[in-house]
């Protein structure tokens, strides 16, 4: 055991039952719960230190502002960025993607200009790009995925060639695949792209340094990382950020407004207009500090043994129904398994499963092109947290049995 | 407790294994709309061929999805062919009424009235039943959506024949 075990009593959802079952929560790729200390540092908040950011000169608007700004740090600290400046909240991951499409590239892309992405993309990573080739013309371009699940580098020279941007995600939502960040970042930097990674699966899950990755930019969202909905960060480097315009304009991200214009404020509050969401940054803050309790080189572990328990009892029940998608070796991929069973569609998989108490997502999962190349409508899928344990995955592996009883035919 | 077996009738899972109607029809003579499900990628393609005298003359059914999409497109393909585009329409307010039975009044029989409907010199084989065994979804919200992705596409192909 990596994890304590008594963690699932941190969380006080997964304490209930549903259709006379207690709950299996598998849906954590989706959005994770959240522990009582989350919930209780929110409540705190409002109850101890709320007043508007940076604005008022007395004590209290004090504290709401260094509840703001303490939680910007431990982000910082958390993914080892070279300082808080370089933390930008946003609502979520997409807002920080969108951010950086109507900023950086805005500014810096013009007709003809590449942005290279993958096939396994989440639409965060590609339908703001499609906006930006509506309208200015810039090129997309899609690292293609093999058959195991992996990126398929080998045209990786041609698709850089004349880039200005290389996005990709860290690790799939669908596939639980590993993608190789560092790798990635030195073959854009020789071609002389940028590099942006969508790290919406990897921050909550894998020990994260932004340094040793060499990105230029990376974007999480805090819901999947044990912090409320509604907190997402954008971090890029500094003298990235302080070159990009603003992306809203409003209170707080200015110096000086005038009737002729405005003088932006420094960054990151360059990119952070109007009041910001000060209790769900609490939020993620107290999420970083018992993710850093437990260790993120543990987080990871038990995921890995989490994941090769889950992949072998699944194959070994099922292995004759069940088609699971991704990498097979559990240390090039996270704690994500998207599947098929037999020829039942996900969505009555799932529903199935809901009947046993146990929530997994069926669908796109926001990855139509991936659905595609994948040559399915949609998968059933299954993910991992760290309030998860095998009794969970066998409750999973047993309850699969009941597709049969309705379906097999 | 809301079971599986509500949802799951066995008339439901017999047009999902056997669904009537499968296949494509030419264009023209025949109308192709498309219906999507963004929430789990379902996808419906309903042909609809209709005669000078405004008769469903043939449908036809394609695309991929659950049970209960799939069985759906099939009731109502067996329930439209032949019939009006009167009747159908008629048809298709009356299931989305089924449909949009409030939760509170599940377990009435409310949703009965709902498909009572009257058309004239057809009800005795308009196959009310089959389509009857859709009233289940109901309990399940998430799957109605499901349940209405082929109508809400017949929809759409009749107004559009309408229009040309």
């Amino acid at each position: 055991m990596t994890l304590p075990a008594a963690i699932k009593s941190d969380f006080p959802l997964l304490d209930q039952r549903f259709h006379g079952h207690q709950l299996v929560y598998l849906d954590s790729a989706n959005t994770s719960q959240k522990p009582q200390v989350v919930i209780d540092a929110m409540a705190d908040y409002y109850e101890n230190a709320n007043a508007n950011v940076h604005r008022g000169s007395y004590e209290l608007a004090v504290r709401a502002t260094a509840a703001l700004e303490g939680a910007r740090a431990k982000v910082a600290s958390f993914i080892n960025a070279r300082s808080s400046a370089e933390i930008v909240f946003t609502k979520n991951a997409t807002e920080s993607m969108n951010l950086l499409a109507r900023s950086w590239a805005e500014a810096n892309l013009s007709a003809g200009d590449a942005v290279v992405i993958s096939e396994m993309e989440h639409h965060a990573n590609i339908v703001p790009w499609h906006m930006l080739r509506a309208e200015k013309g810039i090129e997309l371009r899609w690292i293609p995925i093999d058959g195991s699940g992996h990126l398929d580098l080998s045209d990786l020279d041609r698709l850089l060639d004349g880039a200005k941007l290389l996005s990709v995600t860290a690790m799939s939502n669908v596939l639980g695949t590993l993608n190789p960040i560092a790798q990635l970042s030195e073959r854009a930097h020789a071609a002389g792209a940028l590099m942006a990674v969508d790290a919406s699966q990897y921050v909550p899950h894998v020990p994260t340094d932004v340094q040793a990755l060499g990105a230029d930019f990376l974007v999480f969202t805090g819901h999947k990382m044990l912090a409320p909905m509604g907190i997402g960060v954008l971090w890029a480097r500094a003298e990235l950020l302080d070159a990009m315009p603003p992306f809203l304009g409003g209170g707080e991200m200015i110096l000086n407004v005038t009737k002729d214009g405005f003088t932006a404020n420094e960054i990151p509050w360059k990119f952070e207009a109007g009041t910001p969401m000060v209790a769900e940054a609490v939020g993620l803050g107290r999420a970083i500090d018992y993710l850093s309790d437990l260790g993120m080189d543990n987080v990871r572990r038990h995921e890995v043994e989490l994941t090769a328990y889950a992949l072998r009892t699944l194959t070994e029940r099922h292995g004759d129904k069940i088609t699971i998608h991704g990498p097979t070796e559990p240390a090039e991929r996270g704690g994500v398994m998207s599947f098929i069973y037999g020829d039942v569609h996900p969505h009555d998989v799932a529903q199935v499963l809901d009947q046993s108490g146990i929530a997994v997502r069926a669908g796109h999962h926001c990855a139509k092109p991936l659905m595609d190349v994948l040559n399915a409508n949609a998968t059933s899928r299954a993910s991992l947290y760290v309030y998860n344990d095998k009794s969970d995955l066998d409750k999973l592996v047993d309850a699969l049995s009941a597709v049969d009883d309705i379906f097999s035919f | 407790m809301i079971g599986l077996e509500d949802l799951y009738r066995e008339i439901i899972l017999d047009h999902y294994r056997t669904p009537r109607n499968r296949g494509e029809l030419e264009t023209p003579p025949a109308r192709r709309v498309e219906g999507f499900n963004p929430l789990c990628g379902d996808e419906i393609i309903v042909y609809l061929q209709v005669d000078d005298s405004g008769v469903i003359d043939d449908v036809a059914i394609g695309g991929q999805g659950c049970s209960i999409s799939q069985s759906s497109a099939s009731m109502m393909s067996v329930a439209i062919k032949g019939r009006t585009v009167e009747d159908a329409r008629r048809l298709i307010a009356a299931f989305k009424g089924l449909m949009s039975i409030h939760e509170t009044e599940i377990g009435g029989d409310g949703s009965e009235a709902a498909l009572g409907i009257e058309l004239e010199g057809t009800t005795e084989d308009m196959k009310l039943g089959d389509l009857e065994a859709l009233r289940g979804v109901v309990k399940f919200p998430i799957r109605i959506k499901c349940a209405t992705l082929s109508w809400n596409t017949l929809a759409q192909a009749l107004d559009e024949a309408a229009a040309a």
